[in-house]
């Protein structure tokens, strides 16, 4: 396989796509998975929601007409923190970071209504992206977002409240089927105290904390919290479960059981180092396999990342992202449920489909794609293209959305044939009667080709 | 008329047929609390367990002598009292799971608690040999997406919340195109085949969904909330004709840890004044007796409230069966067994599978066995 294809595959798999500048570079594969880490060594936290959002104690004992304000702010500060974090990844260039902070923020899946929460847990998702799991995992656990989310602050002794306890294991750490509904309530007794104060920090209550023995998958103590999340990471299970996510989602939908062995190995060895288990991951051969390249299907988030960056699009009204989100199915800090969003073919159906071959035109042409007449139904087609051209006005006002074109067209070089222009947008080679019955006919001019490509079904896949 | 490829001409509408059965799966997300929707109102259990939570006897709205409605659901009392409502109680299944997720992949996927099925019943019932489950219409979820319940092995049931919107998405002629050069070869197991596929089916679906839909104004009164919007989109399709036996909706917020009273009682209204408009709107258009609703949700709550005046995830909960021709009706079994509780939960009575194979057997002709993978003692309810 070329170089240009193995370094397509990767920033598709390890960002969110590539320039031509950079398909066509000559740096090999290696000292291109040296630059992602490179470029991702920093880290820039998201801080668009002010801390005076933070839940107030007394928020009762204010008129209901300030609760109500109250509440608009939070809303309205959550939409603010949803495109932040869009345009953050539209932009940036530490794209491997926030493609790991993606990844957490499926693996964490949290819903809070406070956006100072849930700018705070995204901010650490995102600084211990690439560093040690075991932090990550303790500072999401103390983090006021999750601990709300599963109601850990009613867990108190005498009165246990177990879900955080149970999706700690299930979700986050173990898996199902390696722990015992006993350890769960042992485990939920184990972090009764862990809550949060109005500044947003945790907080160990003392009072409400179960100091009694505990006994958690075989093991006798008086266990705290950070106890219990020592035991589980002993478990080389839980290295097991989370090399099989980064498997399926950055590789491929279905686990090949030997090299997610190998990955757990090596995680569990490091100590669960992320940065070293990712450089692995990128830098092997099966990496490159015929069967990993173009074989996933993109996320909503990713597809509409790939169009943002390739095109330089500017939103004029944030709602047309959230519109975007809401109807491929993946909302940033809205997760369906506990986990996450469940990915692959569940992407697809009738509705989203239909969205996500329409988006590439609705966004860069108001909607119209360009199409030769055929012979057949000249009448119908006709109709057809005066309703879009009619249309393509009052889609532009509703989308509100500039593209950055020139840079893109300047990018591209001169005359380059569409079979290769197509082989640089997707990463599946378009079909045939598509080359030849759509796109040599239909399109004369650079951004009618591209459109075209951007709405066939290969282009949703990555 | 849509242009497709001859090879694909089992995608050809089939003839529109009036008078079939249809039923509506409706599902409570987050894990309604059972015991405070139908209120064992003389059992002193439940005001012990809950002093600050239960339902106080002079509110309820008694259905018999030990059971009955929480005030919430008082739009639902004429629809009771005409006999169109069943309620079962202690659903559930052997070895309960109190994971939203688990918990909903079980009643979703029908399968056993140790079992892990990654197609839902629905779906199956699409993949099946029958009448009524040839094309992937047949089954309608009103969403934008589609749940796992809905997806097959081979078939997946087509999202539609708004016929025309999705009839306009696919009518582009460049998508036209792009069907009409489908070849045989493309339409493969992987993921890329999947979208062809996809796309294929939901050309010919949206297209006859649409035209059949626009032959009928509904006109009906139905209150103001998403979830009456759906059951108005779900009458329509009803009443125009379309040939579809199985339509999905849900209603979610149940998950009620903390603070359960206001939350349940704002959802249950909601839910009761839908459901009574959609069954009025079906009779005034004859299309009562053919329908048959099932309400559930995938777990119920634990008998005694926690420390924030809410109740944590339990098990067994009741079911309700919504039509004109109900053979068993109110009360259908006896009510939930507070003094014989495992580990502070209900125990089941109704393996909720034999509620499907119930719906599916008796109501839709479908081979319920196949479907389930056993056979399930029925209740006679339908």
């Amino acid at each position: 396989m070329n170089n240009q294809k193995k370094i397509q595959h990767l920033y598709a798999r390890a960002g969110f796509g590539l320039d031509y500048a950079t398909y066509t570079s000559t740096l090999t594969v290696g000292e291109h998975v040296d630059l992602l880490f490179d470029k991702s060594r920093k880290s820039d936290p998201v801080l668009v929601v002010d801390r005076s959002l933070l839940p107030r104690k007394d928020i009762k004992d204010l008129p209901k007409i300030k609760q109500v304000e109250l509440l608009e702010e939070a809303v309205k500060y959550g939409k603010k923190l949803n495109v932040s974090w869009l345009n953050q990844m539209s932009s940036c260039d530490t794209v491997l970071r926030e493609k790991m902070c993606l990844f957490w923020h499926g693996h964490f899946a949290c819903r809070t209504l406070n956006p100072v929460f849930a700018q705070d847990l995204n901010n650490i998702q995102r600084q211990y992206a690439l560093g040690s799991f075991k932090e990550l995992l303790l500072a999401v656990s103390k983090s006021p977002a999750m601990l709300e989310f599963l109601n850990n602050k009613q867990n108190r002794k005498q009165h246990p409240n177990e879900n955080f306890a149970r999706e700690l294991m299930e979700l986050f750490t173990i898996g199902r089927g390696h722990y015992t509904e006993q350890d769960i309530k042992e485990s939920a007794r184990a972090f009764t105290g862990w809550t949060f104060d109005v500044k947003g920090n945790f907080e160990m209550k003392l009072a409400q904390h179960d100091e009694g023995e505990k006994t958690f998958m075989g093991r006798k103590g008086n266990f705290g919290g950070e106890d219990i999340i020592n035991i589980l990471l002993e478990q080389k299970q839980t290295a097991h479960f989370i090399c099989s996510k980064l498997y399926r989602f950055f590789v491929n939908d279905t686990v090949d059981d030997g090299v997610v062995a190998g990955l757990t190995e090596s995680f569990y060895n490091s100590g669960y180092d992320i940065q070293k288990l990712m450089t692995e991951l990128f830098g092997a051969d099966w990496f490159y396999d015929e069967k990993n390249i173009g074989t996933k299907i993109k996320s909503p988030v990713e597809l509409l990342l790939g169009l943002n960056r390739s095109f330089g699009l500017k939103y004029n009204e944030p709602k047309t992202l959230f519109y975007i989100q809401k109807v491929l199915g993946q909302i940033l800090f809205l997760p369906p449920n506990v986990s996450g969003w469940p990915g692959g073919k569940n992407w697809i159906d009738s509705s989203s489909l239909m969205f996500r071959l329409k988006l590439a035109s609705l966004l860069l042409d108001g909607g119209l794609i360009e199409v030769e007449e055929k012979d057949d139904n000249p009448e119908d087609y006709k109709e057809m293209m005066e309703k879009e051209k009619k249309a393509q006005a009052k889609v532009e006002r509703k989308i509100k959305a500039e593209t950055d074109w020139g840079t893109f067209s300047a990018s591209i070089p001169k005359g380059i044939s569409k079979r290769d222009l197509g082989e640089f947008l997707l990463s599946v080679i378009p079909s045939r009667p598509f080359l030849e019955q759509i796109i040599d006919p239909g399109a004369d001019n650079l951004k009618s080709a591209v459109v075209e490509f951007l709405s066939s079904p290969e282009y949703q896949m990555c | 008329m849509l242009f497709v490829p001859s090879f694909l001409k089992s995608f050809e509408l089939s003839p529109i047929g009036f008078g079939h059965k249809c039923v509506v799966i409706i599902q409570l997300s987050g894990g309604n609390d059972g015991l405070n929707t139908i209120v064992p109102f003389t059992n002193d259990v439940y005001y012990q367990k809950r002093p600050k939570l239960a339902i106080p006897p002079k509110s309820v709205i008694s259905l018999n002598a030990e059971l009955g409605f929480n005030p919430a659901m008082q739009a639902l009392k004429e629809v009771y009292d005409q006999g169109y409502m069943g309620i079962i109680n202690n659903v559930g299944y052997p070895n309960p799971d109190r994971s939203h997720f688990r918990s909903m992949d079980i009643w979703h996927t029908a399968s056993g608690a140790d079992e892990y099925l990654s197609s839902g019943w629905v779906g199956r019932y699409l993949d099946s040999d029958c009448a009524g489950c040839t094309h992937n219409y047949n089954a309608i979820e009103v969403d934008d997406t589609l749940s796992l319940a809905m997806k097959g092995q081979f078939n997946k049931a087509i999202a539609v919340k708004d016929a025309r919107q999705l009839y306009n998405n696919t009518r582009e002629p460049f998508f036209k195109d792009i069907v009409s050069e489908t070849d045989r070869a493309m339409l493969s197991d992987d993921n890329l085949g999947y979208l062809y596929k996809t796309m294929i089916e939901t050309s010919s679906s949206a297209d006859y969904i649409f035209q059949t839909s626009k032959t009928y104004k509904n006109n009906f009164d139905y209150p103001k909330s998403d979830f009456a919007n759906q059951l108005k989109t779900i009458s329509t399709f009803i009443n125009s004709g379309l040939s579809t036996r199985v339509y999905y909706v849900s209603l979610s917020g149940f998950d009620t840890h903390v603070g359960q009273s206001a939350k349940q009682d704002k959802l249950l209204k909601t839910y009761a004044e839908g459901i009574a408009a959609f069954v009025n709107d079906l009779k005034k258009n004859n299309n009562w007796n053919d329908t048959l609703l099932m309400t559930f949700s995938e777990f119920g709550r634990r008998v005694e409230q926690n420390a924030s005046e809410g109740t944590d995830h339990g098990t067994a909960s009741n079911v309700f069966v919504f039509s004109g021709s109900l053979k068993k009706n109110g009360i259908i079994n006896s009510g939930p067994d507070l003094s014989n509780l495992e580990e502070g939960d209900l125990k089941f009575q109704v393996d909720f599978r034999s509620v499907y194979s119930e719906i599916l057997g008796s109501w839709l002709q479908a081979n319920s066995q196949q479907i389930l993978g056993k056979s399930f003692e029925m209740l006679g309810f339908i």
